[in-house]
């Protein structure tokens, strides 16, 4: 093999271009959303869409920063950073700042920051560190254990400062540990579970409970096993049907009222159109004016800064979770899908990337950046078109904000300096 | 699997959101339809109405402003209610009637408060609008009429309906369309066209500046005024005439197929449908169901056509060659036809009866006969009967005119077909269907087919599509009212009859309705006059029928009035159409007694007999 090759540094043009590319065709958008009366210039400080020019700046300084520090020092300091930001994030709770409700910034000179858009890839980076170590067995269960613990704990610290959203990011590492051997019976488990429980919200314990049992019975009977193996199934409808019920139970008890409200208008548990149509006035009010903004767009949309329901500012928070509305209205189908088609090539291509790297951590952490974009994209764009129930969570690289942006752009740039590196033996 | 889950995932989520965006914004969506874009306002401007004038120049409808007053609910502060209600000439119930509606219709839009407010109150109430916040006063305009006639023929305009809505596009809630009359027929004209601006507003409702500059926003094109072939005075003179009674007088000027009036009685003053008091009145005119004055008698009350009918019979016959002018029969003032010996009652008086006299003293027995030639000329009476049928047809009877009114009826002229399904396997001839030939049993006209058959007649066989238009500014007139329409008869057999019409002035049933000076034609009619009386077949006195042009070599006014429940012809019918023809000739009336006796007429008691619940007596 060719030394010289080895050692170059071989950046992944595509992951760079696509980044480049949503970076500024999300940056055109917020300068669309957040304009409020006549557009100043784009490094005008007051205004979102200048705040997010420095953003960018800011960005792109630190690219150049994550890409010559060495490769090795983000595999040696993962649990530092890790560190670093479960100590941020626990801060919140003694100097942080209440904006809509969470408790997630800290205010530093009129600059805000959030440290759980930095928990994310510092997560990401600790998981990787975790799953890769020579003494971890990811299929032993002690130690299965210990990497929920590493995800659970960040999730946990912003889950109790308001930000459910965020949290759920977290869940989606279970496909880093689902790529490094966790046992299959998980996934499967989990997904049982997941099913059960919409099944149940959608169409009530009862009927969930009846249907399993008729199922296990049918089965029984054309399996026609011995008579003393009853007990394994009826286990099963026992276990199941407890989940049932408790789904329900939770729904009634746990959860907040505007929760229930949007699970009831996601599943379309409401009948009555009347009252239907009142929910969705008042409750999915922002998803409703979302979806007007899209329809409006058509083929090839209105155009920048043209959109009509964007400019009058119809979509409530359209430069930050709902931004993907405004692409929607002025750039049309064809701005919309392509922007769905660059986050899949996107994910894809990182996912190809990881799967091509000989070292573990750079494979997981590849897998975490997958994950975690991927959630992103799932939900964001998914509640934007009314797919998903409302979770506020932003879009990579679209949604205003400066820490989301620095964020993702770390979360990429360790991943591409790790690729870069991937043929030097450590 | 561990490599391929998230992949796949990714790319079903991918699939999944581009199938979605493809639902919403390619399925559902509408783009950049400015109309239905609610996050622009549209603001309109109107533009003025086209006037209305007559044949002569007199101008018959303008515009006024009238002005509303509307309300933001969420604007209004603490106000002093007995002052504004003063102002306003309305009491506290009725302000929080109004108050409340606009409220519940949208706290923060602009809802009518109170509409047509006149010029006085208006001046009063700017002086102190200011005190009363989220009040505001809104101008528009609305017809300002010249004149108190001509309501059924000039129409009138009100708020589109949802019907209006969904055929036209160009009409948005709360616009004024014509209805009635010319306002609907010459809508499009009058109308003009509309300016729009389209304002770019946010969410609260509030404009934050026009959208793209103002490059789709447009002014308003004026509406363009119009001319009509009615003849005011003439209009007016026969309103005069039919005041008290019921029916309906059409006059056209053969020579053009110009409508010169269209009266339709009881009528009423056209300003009733303007203001404040609009629909109050609507609902009056609207709900006087025995002589409901929103129902043009003149161009859709169907009648049996009665004598005046038999001018066409003679015609067809004539052309058929089934009679000639020598041939005479003896009228024993009975008709008896058929194999049951049925019996046909004739008032000519006895005698023998050429075509002359048949015409002038209106025999029955003489076009019985007549008739029966025509259809039985043919081999079978389905034959003959279409023949017959056709002849009659071309004189613009049993179809629409096609005129620029904006009502119109058929009217019924049966042909062959109509009899075959009636009485299947021929089972039926001229005799059966024999009331026909005098204008009875299936024949149905509007008082406007019979004022055109007399153009036809005194053109001597041609008419033009009569019509009400003489005039639209910088625009001309739809061609097909210059096109001449040729009857299917001879014009040599036209002599004739004309003849025996100007019998009917000098020595027959109107002899004594001569105008001195003026050589009329003229055909009285009689039609017999059924009603329902709680489900039972009722006779009612007789309609008074008349059909006249004049002068007889150069008819410059062909005319037909119906005056219903008037008995015979001449009676009421006549003299009018005497008085109308006079009136237009000559710009005034010698005829004075007869004008007076018609003037004082009044037919109330004829039209309230059926609904008295008592036995009445008729023709008398």
């Amino acid at each position: 093999m060719n030394l010289n090759r080895a050692n170059s540094f071989q950046l992944d043009w595509l992951v760079v271009l696509i980044y480049l590319a949503l970076v500024m065709f999300g940056y055109f958008n917020i300068v669309s959303a957040a304009t409020d009366g006549a557009f100043s210039s784009y490094f005008d400080l007051s205004a979102p869409y200048g705040k997010q020019t420095v953003f960018i700046g800011l960005s792109l300084i630190s690219i150049v920063l994550i890409l010559s520090i060495d490769a090795k020092f983000y595999e040696r300091f993962a649990s530092i950073i890790y560190l670093l930001s479960l100590a941020a994030l626990a801060g919140l709770f003694l100097f942080g700042k209440k904006v809509n409700g969470a408790l997630s910034w800290y205010e530093i000179g009129g600059a805000t920051l959030q440290p759980s858009e930095f928990a994310k890839f510092a997560t990401a980076l600790a998981v990787a560190k975790y799953v890769s170590d020579l003494q971890t067995n990811i299929k032993n269960s002690k130690d299965q254990l210990q990497a929920v613990l590493i995800v659970a704990v960040p999730a946990i610290l912003i889950l109790l400062q308001n930000d459910a959203g965020s949290t759920l990011v977290f869940a989606g590492l279970i496909f880093v540990f689902y790529r490094e051997g966790i046992p299959q019976k998980y996934i499967l488990f989990g997904t049982t579970v997941l099913v059960i429980a919409v099944a149940t919200l959608k169409f009530s314990a009862l009927i969930v409970t009846s249907v399993l049992a008729a199922c296990l019975l049918i089965y029984q009977l054309l399996l026609k096993r011995k008579k003393k193996k009853i007990s394994g199934p009826l286990l099963v409808l026992i276990l199941c049907s407890g989940l049932s019920f408790g789904t329900e139970w939770s729904f009634d008890n746990v959860l907040q009222k505007h929760q229930q409200d949007r699970i009831e208008l996601w599943l379309r548990l409401e009948k009555d159109p009347e009252k239907l149509r009142i929910m969705r006035r008042n409750i999915s009010y922002n998803l409703n004016e979302s979806e007007k903004a899209i329809r409006s767009g058509g083929f090839t949309g209105k155009g920048f800064k043209e959109g009509t329901r964007t400019k009058g500012k119809f979509v409530p928070e359209q430069h930050t979770d709902y931004i993907f509305s405004t692409v929607a209205e002025e750039w049309g189908f064809l701005g919309s899908s392509t922007v769905v088609i660059l986050f899949v090539v996107l994910i894809g291509r990182i996912l190809f990337l990881a799967e091509r790297h000989k070292s573990q951590f750079s494979r997981a952490y590849g897998y975490g950046v997958a994950s975690i974009i991927f959630v992103h994209f799932l939900i964001n764009i998914g509640m934007v078109m009314g797919l998903v129930p409302t979770i506020g969570i932003p879009l990579p690289f679209f949604s205003y904000g400066g820490s989301g942006l620095l964020a993702f752009t770390i979360l990429i740039f360790i991943f591409l300096k790790l690729d870069a590196n991937r043929l030097n033996v450590w | 699997m561990r490599k391929v889950l998230l992949l796949g995932l990714v790319i079903l989520t991918g699939i999944t959101f581009v199938g979605r965006l493809f639902y919403l914004q390619l399925y559902q969506g509408q783009p950049n339809n400015l109309e239905d874009d609610n996050a622009i306002r549209k603001i309109y401007q109107y533009p003025k109405r086209g006037y209305i004038y007559d044949r002569n120049g007199k101008l018959l409808v303008a515009n006024q402003p009238t002005y509303d007053v509307v309300v933001i609910p969420r604007e209004v502060e603490a106000l002093d209610t007995l002052l504004f209600c003063s102002l306003l000439n309305i009491d506290k119930t009725q302000f929080l009637k109004s108050y409340n509606r606009a409220k519940r219709y949208s706290p923060r839009l602009p809802s009518v408060f109170l509409s047509h407010l006149s010029k006085e109150d208006y001046a009063f109430l700017s002086e102190k609008l200011r005190k009363f916040k989220g009040f505001y006063v809104q101008k528009r305009a609305v017809r300002d009429y010249q004149t108190e006639i001509g309501a059924n023929v000039l129409g009138y305009i009100a708020e589109v309906n949802p019907d209006n809505l969904s055929e036209d596009g160009y009409y948005k809630l709360g616009d004024l369309i014509g209805k009635q009359g010319v306002e609907k027929s010459y809508e499009n004209v009058l109308r003009g066209e509309k300016g729009v601006k389209y304002i770019q507003k946010d969410i609260y409702n509030r404009d934050i500046g026009s959208y793209k500059n103002g490059q789709f926003d447009t002014l308003p094109i004026p509406g363009k005024n119009i001319t009509l072939t009615i003849d005011a005075t003439l209009q007016e003179y026969g309103e005069k005439l039919m005041q008290n009674k019921m029916g309906g007088i059409v006059a056209i000027d053969p020579s053009s197929g110009e409508l010169l009036s269209i009266v339709s009685a009881p009528s009423y003053n056209p300003a009733l449908l303007v203001g404040r008091e609009r629909s109050k009145n609507y609902t009056k005119l609207y709900t006087d169901s025995i002589y409901r004055p929103l129902f043009d008698k003149a161009l859709i009350r169907m009648h049996a056509a009665g004598s005046p009918f038999k001018t066409l019979v003679a015609l067809a016959a004539l052309q058929e060659n089934a009679i000639s002018t020598k041939e005479t029969i003896y009228c024993t003032e009975s008709y008896v036809y058929g194999k049951n010996k049925r019996t046909m009652g004739c008032h000519c008086g006895r005698g023998y009866r050429n075509l002359y006299s048949a015409i002038s003293k209106s025999c029955n027995s003489y076009f019985a006969t007549a008739f029966r030639k025509t259809i039985d000329k043919h081999e079978n009476a389905t034959i003959g009967m279409n023949i017959w049928s056709n002849h009659i047809k071309s004189f613009g009877l049993g179809n629409f005119l096609g005129n620029d009114l904006s009502v119109g009826k058929k009217g019924n002229i049966p042909d062959g077909a109509y009899y075959d399904a009636w009485y299947p396997d021929f089972r039926w001839g001229a005799t059966t269907i024999l009331s026909n030939a005098i204008g009875q049993g299936e024949i149905l006209v509007t008082p406007i087919q019979l004022a055109n058959m007399t153009a036809a007649i005194a053109n001597r066989g041609f008419y033009y599509t009569p019509h009400i238009i003489k005039a639209i500014e910088n625009e001309s007139i739809d061609e097909k009212f210059t096109i001449k329409k040729e009857t299917t008869i001879d014009p040599a057999h036209f002599d004739p009859i004309i003849e025996g019409m100007h019998g009917v002035y000098t020595n027959g049933t109107a002899g004594f309705l001569k105008v001195p000076g003026i050589q009329i034609c003229g055909k009285t009619g009689t039609a017999e006059n059924f009603t329902k009386i709680d489900g039972i077949k009722t006779q009612l006195t007789d309609h008074s029928i008349f059909v006249a042009f004049a002068p007889k070599d150069d008819p410059k006014i062909a005319i037909a009035v119906l005056v219903e429940n008037g008995y015979y012809g001449a009676r009421w019918a006549g003299r009018i159409a005497s008085l109308m023809i006079e009136k237009y000739l000559k710009g005034e009336v010698s005829l004075k007694y007869m004008e007076q006796l018609v003037l004082n007429k009044s037919l109330e008691e004829e039209y309230l007999k059926p609904y008295s619940g008592k036995p009445f007596k008729i023709n008398q």
